[in-house]
């Protein structure tokens, strides 16, 4: 008995001190850089997600920066499962000289982690992307390249539907998408409902209003589901499409790689995803024997001021590491990376920095008149809506509830559209109170 | 002659290494404690201090909420309604229960390629649940090989969409569970029936009991014990199903049993906390249901004489 009570005490007693340990105080964050002062000069080490190029691509660009700064050296690490690997690692303080921003980490955390590089004033002339670095005027990573929203579409399917030109409003898309379902054997749309990730795509048309301040305001709405609003545009869409019967048969099988194929040879007609998936679906077209040029890529079909907006974003950012021994180095293979390695063009990235061009697969897409947009990020409201999303789980950012809206379209859970949006109004509303007080 | 020489000194060295260490039986067990305190107190003594924060695991401080978690857990219908989805997975554990033991006696007795039954039965417990998960998977497509087996049979409007229907979709998963781990179910039973002396049969045979006599009043008193082990483990179990729906399909459609919900609050939502304290919620719940079923059935030797 005494033993029991001895060992439940020492636990107790380690559990205090390993809090303690982790609860100690954070630096405080005055300066609007980080002190990249010393020679550039020395060993860094690289975190990196994309472990398909670890091996080939990397090291060649390491080898071009090891020849601009004699006496560097840099390492690449891939992580496989890198958001939840590397927030996990982050918690340890050892997370290489530069590293990609693991998803996780919100924009109020970026401080206790990455160093500053700079006032978003100095730097938004030379680049794009900043603003989901940026946090109370100070950026804290750049962007390695952007990609475009909008939905990747087999052509020849929809032309063979008759329409040709990108649907104007959600009502004619889904239209659209009736006329693929009565003159071909395709799938309409597919949601790719299993895997997940793919439905968060619906999130990411904020630019479609043309108001810079969306994602200021978007936190200070108590009950953003309503008629007109942005995130009821975009679910109400997702919504029709599964009721109206427009989605796969089965939701719950759903395979994200061979997805590609189906695209590509004209088994489904439609999925919403990022202007990446292009060249995905390309080479799977290839493979399979289809004609490459019949996949094409359409903007979101909502205009304002009779005008398609859509929008760009940074895919990944990549930021020095607060704990890094040799700073200058890691800042200049940063800049390096960023503006002379050439990754975005080799990716068919949309280019970090403001003055390079646009890939070929995106002047198509702006030749149809459509205008590429940056929403900027949250200013007066920073942080609030992953504050918000986190207390009323409701995840905008994450496949979970959008799932359960598919269930309820499709008939498989109780509810209509009408109930539910007002029940994610009401989780919302409790959570957004809390957070916003 | 030298016998008393030999005889003595390993008594002086016993005795001086004795002088030495004076708690010697504490260096055996120690590697074994640290492990335990290291690996089991502390972790839980954690997770219990997470459960009266607030934090998503990363940032530097937490915030101290005191019972907000545990209040939640129990008020916010999100978090308990899934526990009603446990209920599935409970009742089949008696058909799980119910199979293994069936296979057991029958297989305890002489029947022809009984060790190949054995393997047969036993083989899905070896399989890695990510990989039954994607068995299962491919099995449940529409036009899957379960349809297509049932086309054959001629029982074609029988086919479902076996994971895209919400009324069937935890029925599909549960017999997945169910296929799993009776093989584990059918090894514990197997096992314990062996145990029973042979004579015992042959003297209840003499005394004209038939087989299922002999099961009654020989095989099921002979290994109670392991029976009210299997349904402590299948309550426990099915209170904490975790792969199968994960992999299967992410807790969508009306799956998410309480550790999906857990875990996803804890890493897609990044609220350590809350999901602290629903891990502790279940940690309690299992602690007092083993309690109340060890109330209701004792321990007590079993006895065949």
């Amino acid at each position: 008995m005494i033993n029991r009570r001895t060992f439940l005490g020492l636990g107790t007693v380690a559990a205090l001190a390993l809090t303690a340990g982790c609860t100690g105080g954070a630096s405080d964050d005055t300066a609007s850089t980080g002190d990249f002062s010393g020679d550039i000069k020395g060993a860094i080490t690289v975190l990196t997600n994309r472990t398909d190029l670890v091996g080939t691509t990397l090291p060649e660009y390491a080898k071009k920066f090891e020849a601009k700064y004699p006496g560097t050296k840099v390492t690449f690490q891939g992580v496989t499962n890198y958001d939840d690997d590397v927030t996990t690692q982050l918690g340890s303080g050892d997370y290489g000289d530069v590293l990609m921003v693991p998803n996780p980490v919100a924009i109020d955390q970026y401080s206790q982690f990455f160093e500053p590089l700079g006032t978003q004033d100095e730097l938004k002339a030379k680049y794009r992307f900043l603003s989901p670095a940026t946090y109370q005027g100070k950026v804290y990573a750049l962007s390695v390249g952007g990609v475009a929203k909008g939905f990747v579409i087999n052509k020849r399917i929809w032309a063979k539907a008759g329409i040709t030109a990108p649907p104007k409003t959600p009502e004619e898309f889904l239209a659209g998408l009736q006329a693929v379902a009565a003159k071909t054997d395709a799938v309409p749309y597919y949601t790719n409902y299993k895997d997940g990730w793919p439905l968060a795509e619906w999130n990411t048309h904020r630019a479609i209003l043309g108001d810079p301040g969306i994602n200021d305001k978007f936190p200070a709405d108590a009950e953003p589901w309503q008629p007109g609003k942005i995130q009821y545009i975009e679910d109400s869409l997702l919504f029709d499409i599964v009721h109206d019967k427009l989605s796969e048969k089965d939701p719950l099988t759903t395979n994200w790689e061979s997805s590609k194929p189906m695209i590509a040879t004209g088994k489904v007609a439609t999925m919403l995803l990022g202007s990446w998936a292009v060249p995905q679906m390309q080479a799977a077209a290839k493979d399979a024997g289809a004609d490459p040029a019949d996949i094409a890529f359409w903007p979101f079909p909502y205009q304002t001021g009779g005008k398609f907006h859509a929008n760009i974003d940074g895919d990944k950012l990549a930021a020095v590491s607060k704990n890094s021994k040799n700073k200058a180095t890691a800042k200049a293979w940063l800049d390096f990376f960023v503006n002379e390695s050439g990754f975005a063009t080799d990716q068919q990235a949309i280019p970090p920095a403001v003055d390079q061009a646009l890939p070929q697969s995106l002047r198509d897409f702006t030749a149809t008149g459509v205008e590429l947009v940056e929403t900027p990020a949250a200013t007066s409201n920073a942080g609030k809506e992953d504050e918000i999303i986190k207390e009323s789980e409701i995840d905008l950012k994450g496949p979970i509830y959008r799932q359960k809206m598919v269930d309820v379209a499709r008939g498989a859970a109780k509810g209509d559209k009408d109930s539910f949006f007002a029940d994610l109004n009401q989780r919302w509303n409790k959570a957004q109170a809390k957070v916003m007080k | 002659m030298t016998r008393p020489v030999v005889a003595t000194r390993p008594a002086v060295a016993a005795g001086r290494a004795r002088r030495k260490i004076p708690h010697s039986p504490w260096l055996y067990v120690a590697p074994a404690l640290i492990l335990l305190v290291t690996f089991t107190y502390v972790p839980v003594g954690n997770m219990i201090w997470y459960s009266f924060h607030k934090w998503d695991g990363l940032d530097v401080t937490m915030d101290p909420v005191g019972l907000d978690n545990y209040v939640r857990v129990f008020t916010d219908e999100q978090y308990w309604r899934v526990f009603l989805i446990s209920l599935y997975y409970f009742v089949a554990s008696f058909a799980q229960i119910a199979i293994a033991l069936y296979f057991a006696v029958v297989l305890s007795f002489n029947v022809r390629f009984k060790n190949l039954f054995k393997g047969i039965l036993f083989f899905p417990y070896l399989l890695n649940g990510v990989a039954v998960g994607f068995v299962f998977l491919y099995l449940f497509q529409p036009d899957g090989t379960l349809d297509t087996l049932l086309r054959v049979a001629g029982l074609g409007e029988h086919t479902h969409l076996w994971l895209g229907d919400p009324d069937i979709a935890n029925i599909s998963l549960a017999g997945t569970s169910v296929w799993r781990f009776t093989g584990l179910n059918f090894v514990l039973f197997l096992g314990a029936i062996q145990s029973i002396p042979g004579e015992i049969y042959e003297a209840a045979e003499i005394d004209g009991a038939n087989r299922w006599h002999q099961f009654r009043h020989i095989i099921v008193p002979g290994i109670r014990r392991i029976i009210s082990l299997s349904f402590i483990l299948a309550i426990s179990g099915s209170l904490s199903v975790f792969e199968i729906p994960f992999i299967m399909t992410g807790g969508a459609n009306g799956t998410r049993t309480f550790v999906v919900q857990a875990y996803q609050t804890a890493f897609q939502f990044r609220q350590i906390g809350l999901a602290s304290a629903m891990a502790v919620v279940l940690l309690l719940i299992v602690l007092l249901i083993t309690w109340v079923q060890r109330r209701v059935l004792p321990d007590e030797e079993v006895t065949l004489s």
